[in-house]
């Protein structure tokens, strides 16, 4: 299996090799937000991803937790698919507070 | 520069994909693994990135000659901080590189059987502590040039990788840049060091933008396709500009008698690298080349069996962990 | 103090150890197996270095002559070096240098947490912060050998030539010496000799899982930690280490 977030025209020219893993890092940084994606790596294992992310990226401090997930289990909307996923939410102009015009008087809100 | 000899492919490809595509990054949009790219952008950038991640690789060895010699604990410890991120930023790139379908053991196997290029820099020598400076000061000097405009580039997680290197590589050219001041402001002998060092560095780091590309069609497609921001020229001239002040400031002499500033183009006149040294550095005959990718070559082969050791390991653990479902 | 000359003897060999062997870990630095291994190679031998800058800079101030860490490393020369045969043997291959790693830091560990209670309040502060980074540096070094130790056959072949070939360097961890017993009178340090049981066992535990031997026997190299007898192996890292300082000896770098 290969992973999603590769470039598909090329995908079956990948040789099959003994080749570590590719796994995607996500780090939470130290002011407490969620964790984002940072990079990717090679490791042979999970825990081994962890231990080489928290060598690979966070050497000047940049996180306080960490998650790998091997990069062939994450599945990824099609970008052929752009358009009817994500263009319909851009006419529900109400869902943002502020479409309401609400009078000053009425204090905070 | 380490784009340095990068030739653009340009195939055969649908037109109206084709323009749908160049609407695209005209449009300031980035280009993610997923999307449809013609094939020659493709190629190109993977033979660009890959030459800059070979670039990054190979970078740690001229400096990482000197790790073990380095003349205070300070300094041990960020000359080692320094090459460990050379690596990090290879590492960055491989991955960066891996989404358009190459894997990094087959990048590094091109590599080592000299199938792709690295930055010709890195086939001089050091030999002397002032090298660390002079490498620093002038060839991350030369680095960050090109590399900056590339946070731009058009495909995503290349800009992303850039994003990353370029945070971390201004570091760099300012301990460089340390090292030199207390080198040029020392004893004569390491003032005789700096400008030894300097007088070395200075063509070979002028050749790290590549000859004049102004004409090359392949330059002219990769700037279309914003993974090459600007023209060789422009970003030498720009490093000649920002490099001689410094000079003086350190009180160091530029080896070119020609060196001097023309008000009339804002910039300084400059005498170009002898470009026939620039390819035979190339094409494998520079000082260094043969102890370089030697060393590469021994680092991959001996490390072959802990590479097949850990992974065995990870799949014998794989295979014994008992699954919950009954 | 009246234990300050030993205060020093202790101080130079918690130093010297983290010194010769961050030394020995930048050697690695661009020719690792694997990107991953490079860097975190790299790190534990910043670690180290930092490590030793505290030691070495303590001990400067402990011994009060104007020496600083930086002349202390960079002046001494291999008899006035203190520390264990392990840590300056050459780093061989991959295997052999993760298991001199993983056989120091399972020491390191166990050391550090007892100075954290150490009597002299910079010794304990140092600990402190140290043990941090060497609890990380065992969980890596003790996972590659696990991995490597239960790996392929070659892998395994390589981790046991790596172990008989180093576990000789183990004993002189605890043995116990007069800076000791003065160290330990003056609750700074604990009895070397106190923290083999807990070593042991901690490093059986780990060869059952990397499916490797541990040698049985009595024997042991020493003369590292007292400098009586280093290795052949000390002198030629200092050449290197402290061939700058000592060509040009007027010069600030």
């Amino acid at each position: 299996m290969t992973s999603p977030l590769i470039q598909k025209e090329a995908i079956e020219k990948l040789p099959s090799r003994n080749e570590w893993p590719l796994w995607e890092v996500f780090v939470r940084g130290q002011n407490g937000v969620s964790h984002r994606h940072f990079g990717s790596l090679h490791a042979p294992d999970a825990d081994a991803a962890i231990r080489n992310a928290r060598d690979v990226y966070t050497r000047r401090n940049e996180g306080v937790s960490i998650w790998v997930v091997e990069a062939k289990n994450i599945a990824a909307s099609s970008p052929s698919a752009k358009g009817p996923l994500y263009d319909p939410a851009a006419s529900k102009v109400y869902r943002h507070p502020t479409f309401f015009n609400i009078p000053d008087d009425a204090g905070p809100m | 520069m380490y784009a340095q000899m990068i030739e653009s492919e340009v195939e055969c490809e649908d037109p109206q994909k084709l323009k749908e595509f160049q609407n695209r990054i005209d449009a300031g949009d980035k280009i993610e693994p997923q999307d449809w790219m013609p094939n020659g952008y493709r190629k190109t950038l993977i033979r660009q990135i890959g030459q800059h991640a070979h670039s990054e690789i190979v970078g740690q060895l001229p400096e990482g000659n000197w790790i073990t010699r380095a003349p205070t604990l300070e300094r041990k410890a960020i000359l080692l901080a320094k090459v460990q991120d050379e690596a990090g930023h290879g590492l960055y790139l491989y991955c960066a590189a891996e989404t358009l379908g190459v894997s990094r053991d087959e990048l590094t196997e091109m590599l080592l059987d000299e199938r792709m290029k690295y930055s010709s820099i890195f086939n001089y020598p050091t030999l002397t502590w002032a090298d660390m400076g002079a490498i620093g000061w002038l060839v991350d000097g030369a680095a960050i040039m090109n590399q900056v405009p590339l946070q731009r580039t058009s495909y995503g997680p290349y800009a992303r990788a850039m994003i990353r290197i370029c945070k971390e590589e201004s570091f760099h050219q300012r301990q460089g840049f340390d090292i030199m001041i207390k080198m040029a402001k020392g004893s004569a002998e390491q003032k005789h060091m700096a400008q030894d060092a300097l007088n070395r560095f200075w063509y070979p780091a002028l050749m790290m933008f590549g000859p004049s590309d102004t004409d090359s069609v392949h330059s002219v497609q990769s700037m279309a396709w914003k993974i090459k921001m600007n023209t060789n020229d422009e970003l030498r001239q720009k490093f000649v500009d920002q490099t001689a002040p410094q000079a003086d400031l350190l009180g160091l002499t530029i080896p070119d008698a020609n060196l001097e500033w023309d008000e009339h183009k804002g910039g300084y006149n400059f005498t170009e690298p002898d470009w026939s040294e620039f390819y035979a550095v190339i094409n494998g005959n520079g000082p260094c080349n043969v102890e370089r990718l030697a060393a590469r070559k021994k680092a991959w082969e001996d490390g072959q069996w802990v590479r097949d050791g850990l992974l065995a390991n990870a799949e014998k653990h794989a295979a014994k962990i008992p699954v919950a479902a009954e | 103090m009246a234990q300050e000359p030993a205060y020093f003897e202790f101080l130079c060999r918690m130093g010297d150890n983290a010194l010769v062997l961050g030394h020995r870990l930048s050697e690695w630095c661009g020719h690792a197996p694997a990107l991953e291994e490079d860097i975190a190679l790299a790190n534990t031998g910043l670690d180290l270095i930092g490590e030793a800058q505290l030691w070495l800079g303590l001990a400067s101030d402990v011994e009060d002559r104007g020496r600083t860490a930086d002349d202390l490393a960079m002046g001494r020369d291999v008899w006035d070096f203190r520390n264990h045969l392990l840590t300056e043997q050459p780093n061989g291959d991959f295997g052999q240098t993760m298991m001199r790693q993983y056989l120091f830091d399972a020491w390191h560990v166990c050391l550090l947490d007892a100075l954290c209670d150490s009597s002299q309040a910079h010794t304990a502060e140092i600990a402190a912060k140290t043990v941090k980074e060497a609890r990380y540096h065992l969980t890596r070094s003790r996972s590659i050998v696990i991995g490597l130790g239960d790996g392929t056959s070659e892998s395994h072949r390589r981790m046991q030539t790596a172990l008989d070939r180093l576990f000789p360097y183990v004993g002189e961890f605890f043995e116990t010496d007069s800076i000791d017993r003065a160290m330990t009178a003056s609750r700074i340090a604990p009895d070397p000799n106190s923290l083999k049981d807990p070593y042991l066992e901690t490093i059986r535990s780990t060869f059952l899982d990397a499916t490797l031997c541990v040698p049985e026997q009595e024997f042991y190299l020493s003369g590292g930690k007292t400098g009586r007898q280093h290795s052949e192996h000390l002198g030629h890292l200092l050449t290197q280490m402290q061939w700058l300082q000592r060509a040009y000896p007027e010069a600030s770098w």
